[in-house]
């Protein structure tokens, strides 16, 4: 299959191009853009399928993985190659994005019609499509950057998007700049490893910067504190995944970029850009996993994996306990994906790179469906996003319903049927395994009980009950989120969407059920696609004690949040809008506490915003004072000298010249006393002359 | 005292007085005398080596003596020609008065 | 030296110094004529007959007659109101004093004086009449243009001028 190597190239180039011809468009020509942009994706799919297929079948005798570069620019005389790499998690990542991605393209026809905008949506949702699949297939660190970066921009736009909102481009600002934070790491790390390895290709026949020998070279090498170069590096590209992914500290952009439309926010913060922080992590597995010891399946311990797991570990239960006070339907779906991220960087840490991305596919359906859900929603209810706004939605919107409560019991782990349930517990599997500690295991389960609590709590307060949307709204204030909808009472009911939107939503339901079953103990097919390994498919694995105890115990745990949450919000509905929240009337102080997010922004705010607004000063006033007084520097001593010339110019040069010429006439005046015109005069003269005539010649011939 | 001493002294006594009396004198036509005085000085002057020089016989110092004549005949003409056209102009003979190439 | 010769001499010198220092102009003149005259008989005296007698038409005959002429012209025969002298008279007496000193000096003084008389020329008018023929020939033909554009130099510069007079409002 060689052609679909080569070819490559191809499954990002479509939307890019699909972009191009958006953006030159200048009459509003809805079909075509939609028909382009979904268009451009579905081949793209088509072509990941055949990528797909070619990586089968290759289990048993090492990873597949096959590199086609080609050299691209020449800098100095070195040339700079470009390339793209088709292995197993290239293939999985591209089937993913294009797949989900051409649903949520679907969906957009359906949320954005009403919008006079419909062009440079579609045109922004290419371009990202384009940098996501450019991110998945570079095997060069020059065209991931490149990749990554276009990513970024177009969150920036998306986010922004409805940029008249000043919240919108406060959160698009505010995006941009944290995973700026992110990426400077990203880009150090980037720059080392080319310093130390000398090549910027990854995989590149046994010279790539991943490969064995430079990973080896990496390793011997220690820099500052006695780290080893490789978990220097490691570390530093982690940083990037930690800004684009949502990991704490950076997690403070996620939240806001729900002010994008909800396609966007399904798109990008769950299902695909988030995780390029995770496949980053992925893809460069082998620098992060070399050198240390190795635990139990043949996982590696190595300082950089370790402090992932950390960090993941810390998130997933961090936004978990956040979400559980949160009331905009969105941000409460945000925080989730937070945490969900938390529990990929810790798959990664504590299991490998099967583990992590295994729960990063499911995670991919489930939250995209989750969101596209909420947007169902959010579009049936007339643009209203407060839960405590809506209730008794079962009844007006019943396929909604029924697939966002597929999306929610995949999300909370639901065992057995939903995808979620598997893909965490792998990673609470390994995470128990672990050397290094128990912790992470421990903070996994209370993450799991607050997921399954929080999204009980949702679904009671949206779909149960009575609708809440058509009281007056008295007291009660907005600022939990940013939509322009009049406050007075509105009675008109919600309503289910049209069938373009619900379309995808059934497709996406069906995967979150499907695909847990690729990645079960007993067929563990996805970790051997991924590795490489052997494997078949066997029904003891799943009754190993150690298997089973952790089955039931995570089954348990999510009965336990299930059960909780029913109790204390399905059983006993919130009659008004204005009520107070239950736990906030049992624990007052912490419900504060996680509804203001830990007061994590306010902390920002205080301590690096107002030093960076310090250091702005600080520049500022250094260049109006030390930059600008250089410059009234010269400026005064030109004067100065100016002045100087001006001054020697006048008196020495004209003043000498005007005294020349005073003298000069003086003495001419002087001299022409002499014409007195009177002849008597010249008379004497001449009798004078003849007599000193005579005197001179008469004694000049003497001697 | 030679023959020839005492006539050169007479010539250069009659130029002084001629010189003192063309740059003594106001009126113009004096002062035209004064020179009249001055070049009959020297024609005294030439006759008088023509006489007691080597070769009088050669009549060269005569000869220059009569074109001076006639030179000073005809300086004298043009002379009071040109004072008469003075004092036609400037109404004045007075030679103070004549300065137009003062400066 | 013949006292008729230190006579004459004399005669000479005052009359130019009467010449040159009376103020009436006429006998100024008159005196001129007088000093002229004496001239000539020094002339006499020195063998030059024919220079003296030249002197004789020429001086007296012409330039005397000329300047009293002029003496007319000029209306001068009036007694000046103001000194005859100029300003600075003092300066031109000094210089002349000067030149005598200087002149009487190097004649009594030279060397180049020759100690013995020779023989008295023939100055004949027909002896100069020839030398003028031909010996210097070019030096009369010369004079005879002088004397031709002094006269009509003369005759130009004293012309009166009837076109500025006579029509004072007529531009020319």
């Amino acid at each position: 299959m060689i052609w679909i190597i080569k070819n490559l190239w191809l499954i990002p180039a479509l939307p890019l191009f699909a972009a191009g011809i958006i953006a030159v468009n200048k009459q509003p020509a809805r079909k075509l853009a939609a028909t382009l942009a979904i268009g451009s994706l579905a081949l793209g799919f088509l072509l990941s399928l055949c990528a797909f297929f070619a990586t089968l079948g290759h289990h048993g005798d090492g990873v597949f993985r096959e590199v086609f570069s080609f050299p691209w620019i020449q800098f100095g005389g070195q040339w700079m190659d470009i390339g793209w790499v088709l292995d197993p998690l290239t293939a999985i990542m591209l089937v993913m994005v294009t797949f989900v991605g051409m649903l949520i393209f679907i969906f957009s026809v359906g949320y954005m019609a009403h919008d006079d905008n419909f062009m440079r949506f579609f045109c922004f949702l290419a371009l990202f499509a384009a940098g996501m699949l450019g991110v998945v297939i570079a095997n060069n660190l020059f065209l991931f950057f490149v990749s990554w970066e276009i990513v970024g921009l177009t969150s920036y736009l998306l986010i922004g998007f409805w940029y008249h909102k000043p919240s919108a481009a406060a959160a698009a600002k505010k995006a941009f700049i944290t995973t700026r934070i992110g990426d400077l790491g990203l880009l150090l790390g980037m720059v080392w490893l080319y310093a130390e390895t000398g090549t910027l290709n990854f995989y590149d026949g046994g010279k790539g910067c991943l490969e064995s020998g430079a990973l080896a070279t990496m390793l011997t090498h220690a820099t500052i504190g006695g780290m080893a170069v490789s978990t220097a590096i490691g570390l530093l590209i982690f940083l990037g995944a930690v800004g684009k992914s949502g990991q704490v500290p950076l997690h403070v952009w996620l939240p806001d970029a729900m002010e994008g439309p909800t396609p966007v926010s399904a798109l990008i913060h769950a299902a695909t850009m988030v995780a390029a922080g995770v496949f980053l992590v992925a893809r460069v597995y082998p620098l992060m996993s070399i050198g240390g010891i190795i635990g139990a399946h043949g996982v590696p311990v190595t300082t950089s994996l370790t402090v992932i797991t950390w960090v993941g570990a810390i998130t997933a239960i961090f936004a978990a306990s956040i979400a559980v006070a949160q009331n905009d339907i969105k941000r409460i779906l945000a925080y989730s994906t937070v945490s969900q991220l938390g529990y990929m960087m810790m798959g990664l840490g504590v299991g490998g790179v099967a583990v992590g991305m295994f729960h990063l596919i499911t995670h991919a359906f489930f939250k995209a469906l989750l969101f596209l859900g909420s947007g169902s929603v959010i579009h049936g209810c007339h643009e209203e996003q407060d839960v405590r706004k809506m209730g008794g939605l079962k009844k007006y919107m019943p396929v909604t319903f029924a697939v966002y409560a597929i999306g929610m019991l995949a999300l909370a782990g639901f065992p057995l049927f939903f995808s979620g349930f598997w893909s965490k517990d792998e990673i609470l599997h390994s995470a128990h395994n672990w050397p290094v500690s128990h912790i992470p295991f421990l903070l996994g389960c209370t993450g799991a009980l607050f997921t399954a609590f929080y999204m009980t709590r949702q679904v009671a307060l949206v779909f149960f009950g009575s609708y809440r949307g058509n009281e007056e709204i008295t007291t009660h204030d907005h600022s939990a989120h940013g939509h322009s909808h009049s406050s007075d009472s509105h009675n008109h009911d919600p309503h289910e969407s049209p069938a373009v939107m619900t379309v995808p939503l059934m497709v996406l339901a069906g995967f979150a059920i499907l695909l847990g079953f690729v990645g079960t103990p007993a067929w563990p097919w996805f970790g051997g696609y991924l590795t490489g390994e052997e494997f078949k498919f066997d029904f003891s694995r799943l009754t190993e004690p150690g298997t089973l105890g952790l089955m039931l115990a995570s089954a348990a745990i999510v009965f336990t949040g299930l059960g909780l949450g029913w109790c204390l919000y399905g059983k006993r509905q919130r009659k008004t809008v204005a009520e107070k929240d239950v736990l906030e009337t049992a624990q007052p102080f912490i419900y504060k506490l996680l509804e203001n997010k830990y007061y994590v922004d306010e902390i920002y705010e205080a301590t690096v915003i107002r030093f960076n607004a310090f250091a702005a000063w600080l520049c500022d006033f250094a260049d109006q004072w030390i930059f600008g007084g250089a410059v009234l520097l010269v400026k005064y001593i030109t004067i100065g000298l100016a002045w100087l010339y001006r001054l020697t110019d006048e008196y020495f040069v004209n003043l000498g010249f005007d005294t020349g010429c005073e003298a000069l006439r003086e003495g001419g005046g002087g001299l022409s006393k002499l014409h007195t015109g009177r002849v008597q005069t010249y008379l004497r003269v001449i009798g004078v002359a003849l007599v000193a005539l005579i005197i001179f010649l008469i004694w000049g011939r003497k001697a | 005292m030679t023959a020839l001493q005492a006539c050169l002294l007479i010539s250069a006594f009659l130029f002084a007085i001629g010189f003192a009396g063309a740059v003594t004198r106001r009126h113009a036509i004096l002062v035209l005398i004064g020179i009249e005085l001055m070049l009959n000085a020297a024609n005294l002057n030439l006759i008088a080596f023509w006489r007691f020089g080597p070769h009088p016989e050669a009549l060269t110092g005569f000869i220059f003596v009569l074109f001076s004549m006639a030179m000073a005949g005809a300086e004298a003409a043009v002379g009071l020609a040109l004072i008469i056209a003075i004092y036609r102009h400037k109404k004045t003979s007075n030679l103070d008065e004549v300065k137009e190439l003062k400066g | 030296m013949s006292p008729f010769f230190i006579i004459t001499g004399i005669v000479t010198l005052l009359g130019a110094a009467f010449a040159m220092s009376l103020r009436n102009l006429v006998h100024c003149a008159l005196a001129m004529a007088v000093a002229f005259s004496g001239i000539a008989a020094l002339y006499l005296q020195l063998d030059a007959q024919f220079v003296g007698f030249a002197e004789i038409l020429v001086y007296v005959g012409a330039i005397a007659i000329l300047i009293v002429f002029a003496i007319l012209l000029t209306r001068s025969g009036e007694a000046p109101e103001k000194s005859v002298l100029t300003s600075g008279w003092m300066a031109g007496i000094a210089v002349s004093a000067m030149v005598f000193t200087m002149l009487g000096w190097a004649v009594l003084n030279s060397s180049a004086i020759p100690k013995e008389t020779p023989p008295a020329p023939v100055a004949t008018v027909k002896n100069v009449g020839d030398a003028l023929m031909t010996k210097f020939v070019l030096p009369l033909e010369i004079i005879g243009l002088v004397l031709t554009a002094a006269m009509i130099g003369a005759v130009i510069i004293a012309l009166k001028e009837e076109s500025k007079n006579e029509n004072p409002g007529r531009k020319s």
